[in-house]
């Protein structure tokens, strides 16, 4: 019977179907929001989906001057990494059934992972828009991801285990880590903004400059497929920053005394109403900024955001040591 | 990637109309820009030759989708000239309205793009809704919210009665409020500055020098603007300033365009406020004689030139249209030089390209496809041959 639970587990909730949905409400919830914050009516709910049904529908083109064999498996790649990566991250109780000593830095390395395929897949598409976006995205990725993986560490510093049960069940009982880390949400919300490719931090794919960045030559399936991958690391980027600074699963008041269906329920309606509040926040962020450049992104990213990760951490272990926590 | 080179256009996401960049990128920074931009060719001018002035003012109304108005308004200035008229007030002043809320409708959508080019879709939204507005006044004026055909030879052929300018007086208000809120916007928002500062410098001696028109040239702290220059319609009665920014960079031309809507707000306010009583239009002679002019007339891009030429026949023998963007080009190689991928979209839009009234000839031969300009000789012995054909002896 075990193999069965996992089995549902991986494939339908809270596994990929379910990841896939949430996806998809996602864009048009952020989607949506935008639209609201510049006056416009914004999409019908089921719009997303139906952008993704006509891209699989497209023709399906392959240039003559990529590399075929790598710009064909990308999306694929990164699609496959982004949901294993959501198979570990808790949703509705405080660990996830697959989860062990260690699944945060999992999710890390899968969520890293995409960006490196799409500079991959960018570089090889044989196409000077292409190229110059996939250099841009990989200049980003030296500088967020080192912010953002120094800002999950600093939770990590105070609990002393890299999974996230334990995590969770720190902050059970425990004030969130938003409110003990401040300075490490507010960096990791910009590093998952940058890593979404959002306004100000689009340039790799500013359809003004280099008209879709590494996304140029793809086209039909494919693209459809990388735009699953954006909703995608939506996902699992609001469900890691919900769980490890906005206490994941848990609550304000204790919910194990309500017998365990109706925890799991509490639990997810928290996990949904954390991840969509972090969506929020990213489409506000989006929605009032203009892009800046490359050169001022690598700047800012070194001299604020790795400065302000830098503290978190400082600030954590000089607390720790103090007795603080 | 050294030296390598990158193709923007004709067809671009920044591009709205055709126009071809080939620019030699090192990295991420601009060496040099090669410009090609005749890909809109429309025999306009040769299509005014054939037409009688009344009908004339609708061509050329067609030139320019957002400065319609300009267009009409030189054209007739220049044939009244000719015609030696004395335009009513009433028809001066009403010419001026038009003619600021087009600039209004203009610079609004001419922010969205800049916007827009910077990934800053919400302004984009924002002045494009605000712009609607704008429309619509000039619909209540002229009946047209694109095309206004509000121009006749000698005067206007619409009245602005009191019952318009009272609506029109109230929007204002909205718009006014709209315009503060935009000069606040460039002024203070941090990421418009980081993309605006310092990028397409253009120094106010190559403005000069490149001959650079409307708000490049008055963002680079050049004077120029053919309102105070030389005084149109009612331009020299209506107060207002002309703005000028000494940054030398696309901030200074922001800040040119956004002040300008106040003022452009502030001068429809007076002149409908001061609506001079009288007639629409003054009564036109029956024939013209052969004479020439140049006609200019400061649209909302910049010095819009005419230079016309008619005959004996009530006709036009050579017209001539030389649209602001046409005469800002040059500035825009010169912006580009040393600047980022990144600014390339921001640089040309800062000039608020409108490729199709630019466009002038490109030569397209179908047989040895063949593309390109030719020289005048062979033009000259081009349409020696042409009008030979139809039996129009270039001798006679």
């Amino acid at each position: 019977m075990n193999w069965l639970i996992e089995a549902f587990y991986i494939f339908f909730f809270p596994g990929f179907l379910f990841a896939i949905a949430y996806g998809f409400f996602m864009e048009w919830f952020d989607r949506k929001l935008y639209a609201k914050m510049q006056d416009r009516l914004g999409p019908p709910f089921l719009q997303p989906l139906a952008d993704f049904i006509k891209l699989l529908s497209k023709e399906d083109i392959v240039p003559k001057a990529a590399s075929k064999a790598l710009f064909n498996y990308v999306p694929v790649l990164s699609l496959a990494f982004l949901l294993t990566a959501f198979l570990y991250i808790p949703i509705f109780s405080n660990s996830s059934p697959l989860g062990f000593n260690g699944d945060m830095i999992l999710v890390l390395y899968l969520k890293t992972l995409p960006s490196i395929l799409l500079f991959v897949g960018g570089w090889h598409s044989g196409n000077a828009f292409s190229s110059i976006g996939a250099y841009r995205e990989l200049s980003m990725v030296f500088v967020y991801e080192v912010a953002f993986f120094a800002v999950i560490l600093s939770p990590v510093l105070i609990t002393g285990s890299w999974a996230f049960s334990d995590l969770a069940a720190y902050q059970q009982s425990n004030p969130w880590f938003f409110i003990l880390q401040p300075i490490g949400f507010v960096v990791a919300l910009m590093c998952l903004q940058a890593k979404l490719g959002r306004v100000p931090f689009d340039m790799p794919e500013a359809e003004a400059e280099i008209v879709g960045g590494p996304f140029t030559e793809y086209s039909g399936k494919k693209l459809a497929l990388f735009r699953l991958c954006t909703n995608m690391t939506m996902v699992v980027g609001s469900a890691l920053i919900a769980v490890v600074f906005l206490g994941g699963p848990s609550l304000l008041f204790d919910t194990s005394s309500l017998g365990w269906p109706a925890m799991h329920l509490l639990g997810f309606a928290a996990f949904l109403i954390k991840t969509l509040f972090v969506i929020f926040i990213l489409s506000v962020v989006r929605s009032a900024f203009a892009r800046i450049r490359i050169d001022q992104m690598v700047f800012f990213g070194w001299k604020w955001l790795g400065l302000l990760a830098l503290l978190q951490i400082a600030a954590t272990i000089i607390l720790k040591m103090v007795g603080v926590f | 990637m050294h030296g390598s080179e990158l193709i923007v256009g004709p067809q671009h996401p920044a591009l709205k109309e055709p126009a071809s960049f080939r620019v030699h990128v090192d990295g991420e920074k601009i060496l040099s820009l090669d410009l090609d931009i005749s890909y809109n060719h429309r025999g306009i001018e040769k299509g005014m030759e054939q037409r009688t002035f009344e009908k004339n003012i609708y061509l050329v109304e067609r030139i320019c989708g957002i400065c319609s108005h300009s267009h009409t308004t030189n054209f007739c200035k220049g044939i009244e000239e000719i015609m030696n008229l004395t335009i009513p007030r009433r028809a001066q002043y009403i010419r001026v309205i038009m003619a600021e809320l087009e600039r209004i409708h203009s610079h609004l959508l001419w922010l969205g793009v800049e916007g827009h080019g910077m990934g800053f879709d919400t302004l984009f939204m924002y002045t494009w809704r605000d712009r609607e507005t704008v429309l619509d006044l000039m619909e209540t004026i002229s009946g047209g919210r694109i095309s206004h055909a509000m121009n006749r030879l000698g005067g206007v052929r619409r009245d602005v009665d009191d019952a318009t300018a009272k609506k029109v007086l109230q929007e204002l208000k909205f718009l006014e409020g709209r315009a503060d809120y935009y000069i606040n916007l460039v002024k203070t928002e941090k990421t418009l500055a980081k993309r605006m500062k310092g990028v397409g410098i253009l120094s106010k001696k190559m403005a000069l020098e490149l001959a650079a028109v409307g708000p490049t040239a008055r963002g680079s702290g050049v004077k120029r603007d053919i309102r105070k220059d030389d005084p149109y319609a009612a331009y020299g009665e209506i107060p207002f300033k002309m703005i000028t920014s000494d940054s030398c960079d696309v901030y200074g031309r922001n800040y040119v365009r956004v002040y300008e809507l106040k003022e452009s707000l502030d001068m429809v306010r007076y002149a409908l406020e001061n609506l001079p009583k009288g007639d629409l239009y003054a009564p036109i002679p029956d024939t013209v004689k052969a004479a020439e002019v140049v006609s200019r007339y400061e649209a909302p891009r910049g010095e819009l030139f005419y230079y016309i030429r008619t005959n004996a026949n009530n006709m036009i023998e050579r017209a001539h249209v030389r649209t602001p963007t046409f005469a800002n080009w040059l500035s825009v190689v010169e912006a580009m030089k040393g600047m980022h991928i990144a600014d390339i979209p921001i640089i040309i839009a800062a000039i608020d390209p409108c490729m199709s009234c630019t466009s002038r000839t490109t030569i397209v031969d179908a047989n040895d496809r063949k593309l390109g300009a030719l020289s005048w000789e062979e033009l000259e012995a081009y349409s020696i041959k042409w009008y030979k054909g139809r039996g129009i002896g270039w001798e006679k």
